[in-house]
């Protein structure tokens, strides 16, 4: 078969694969790069030496910060392909119906695929409950899908190793699921806005516009220019300050605070972590900053989990629908998951 | 012709409108539909969504000019 015999589409979509293909090799080539490039940078054209403070921080923060973000575009990207197959609607279909214990599991593994914008909660919401997918699996949909986002286990796997992104991932799976069943067992339906169950959502008769490889592709690189574009200022200010205690910071010094010995320190990192938002991207350098300076392992993802998974613009927009009971309700549970998962890694590590 | 953008006014939502704007210029009426109600009860779930002469086109993306003229044409 010569080239003109292929469709218009087979053609565009093969052009569109060797670009992807020669774009990972360019990619995987940079990354290779990076370590002895940070390397040069510091000690021969900075002449800083890596054992002073500022020789310290110089080089966590040349070296972290293109390597974060280089991950960063490499995974965003990924996702948003995985994301193509996946839709709202489509999750709905699956959920609605389902018995509650297997749902809440499917609920919150659809929630990592699923795209998600926190903005568009309250019509998600709407959306499932009035469609018969039951209050405690939409519940544990919502916990899971910003809380085990891709934009977490990016800096998790960047700044902590594989093991504690797979861990994250698995805990924070673990919170949604159990969060969603307990809602579900809580029986809070009239806590539900009234209106809600009224409103009539005919199902949306709409298509993705992806047909091909073509345009998930071209989701995909629309992903990175749309997230990639508004985190990455975090990124910087996060790893700026990262780097800044990693030079700076005496060892040992968040030991008194954070330390496993610290027993309300669990507690205050929840609730210090919940109306924090949007700063996941930087708050997370910090944190892998002061896990190095004697913090507990298990304060720090709980911190971390209460700030991506919790967030109170998300909270204030689900007002709309919930009842302030509810609201609680929704909050003590996720909260409480939270702790427990703080608590359990601090013993168990 | 009439098109009407779902959205509860986040920065994507305005976009959105923006460029069916630039796209319709004068051949259509652009609408922005921001209650809650009405964008439930159109099937939208994932905002901003596109709808053009009442039938949904796009939900959860900011569609580009030149991806809403072709939806007009």
């Amino acid at each position: 078969m010569t080239e003109s015999d292929l469709k218009p589409g087979h053609r565009s979509t093969l052009r569109c694969m060797a670009l992807v293909v020669s774009a990972l090799a360019v990619w995987g080539v940079l990354y290779a790069c990076l370590e002895p490039a940070a390397r040069w940078l510091t000690a021969n054209a900075l002449h800083l030496d890596t054992a002073s403070r500022l020789g310290a921080a110089a080089a966590f923060f040349i070296y972290e910060a293109p390597k974060v973000l280089m991950l960063l575009a490499l995974i965003v990207f990924g996702v948003g392909i995985v994301r193509s197959f996946f839709s709202p609607e489509n999750t709905r279909k699956i959920l609605a119906g389902r018995r509650e214990s297997a749902g809440v599991v499917m609920a919150a593994l659809l929630g990592v695929v699923t795209p998600f914008c926190s903005c568009s909660a309250v019509p998600l919401f709407i959306g499932f409950v009035t469609s018969g997918v039951p209050l405690g699996v939409t519940f544990a949909f919502l916990v899971s899908a910003p809380m085990v986002n891709e934009i977490a286990l990016v800096m998790l796997f960047a700044l902590f190793g594989w093991k504690i992104a797979l861990l994250y991932m698995c805990t924070g799976l673990c919170v949604a699921m159990l969060s969603g069943w307990l809602i579900g067992r809580l029986k809070m339906e009239r806590f539900v806005e009234g209106w809600v169950y009224t409103t009539q959502a005919s199902a949306c008769g709409c298509e993705r516009p992806c047909a091909g490889w073509h345009d998930r592709i071209g989701l995909g690189i629309e992903a990175v220019r749309d997230i990639v574009g508004k985190v990455w200022p975090y990124v910087l200010a996060g790893i700026a300050v990262g780097a800044g205690i990693h030079g700076y910071v005496p060892e040992n010094f968040m030991a008194s605070l954070m330390g496993k010995s610290v027993w309300w320190s669990v507690p205050v990192a929840v609730l210090i972590g919940i109306p924090m938002y949007s700063n996941a991207a930087g708050i997370i350098p910090v944190v892998q900053a002061l896990l190095g300076k004697g913090a507990a392992f298990g304060t720090v993802l709980a911190f971390m989990m209460a700030v991506i998974g919790l967030s109170l613009p998300e909270i204030i927009i689900l007002r709309k629908v919930l009842r302030p009971r509810l609201i609680a309700a929704f909050i003590c549970v996720v909260g409480c998951g939270i702790l427990l998962v703080g608590y359990l890694f601090n013993l168990l590590l | 012709m009439k098109i009407e953008i779902y959205g509860t006014g986040c920065t994507k939502c305005k976009k959105l409108f923006e460029n069916a704007c630039q796209a319709a210029g004068s051949a259509a009426r652009v609408v922005k539909v921001d209650d809650m109600q009405q964008i439930v009860s159109a099937g939208v779930m994932t905002t901003p969504a596109i709808a053009i002469d009442g039938q949904i086109k796009s939900a959860g993306r900011v569609l580009s000019v030149d991806e809403i003229r072709k939806l007009i044409a």
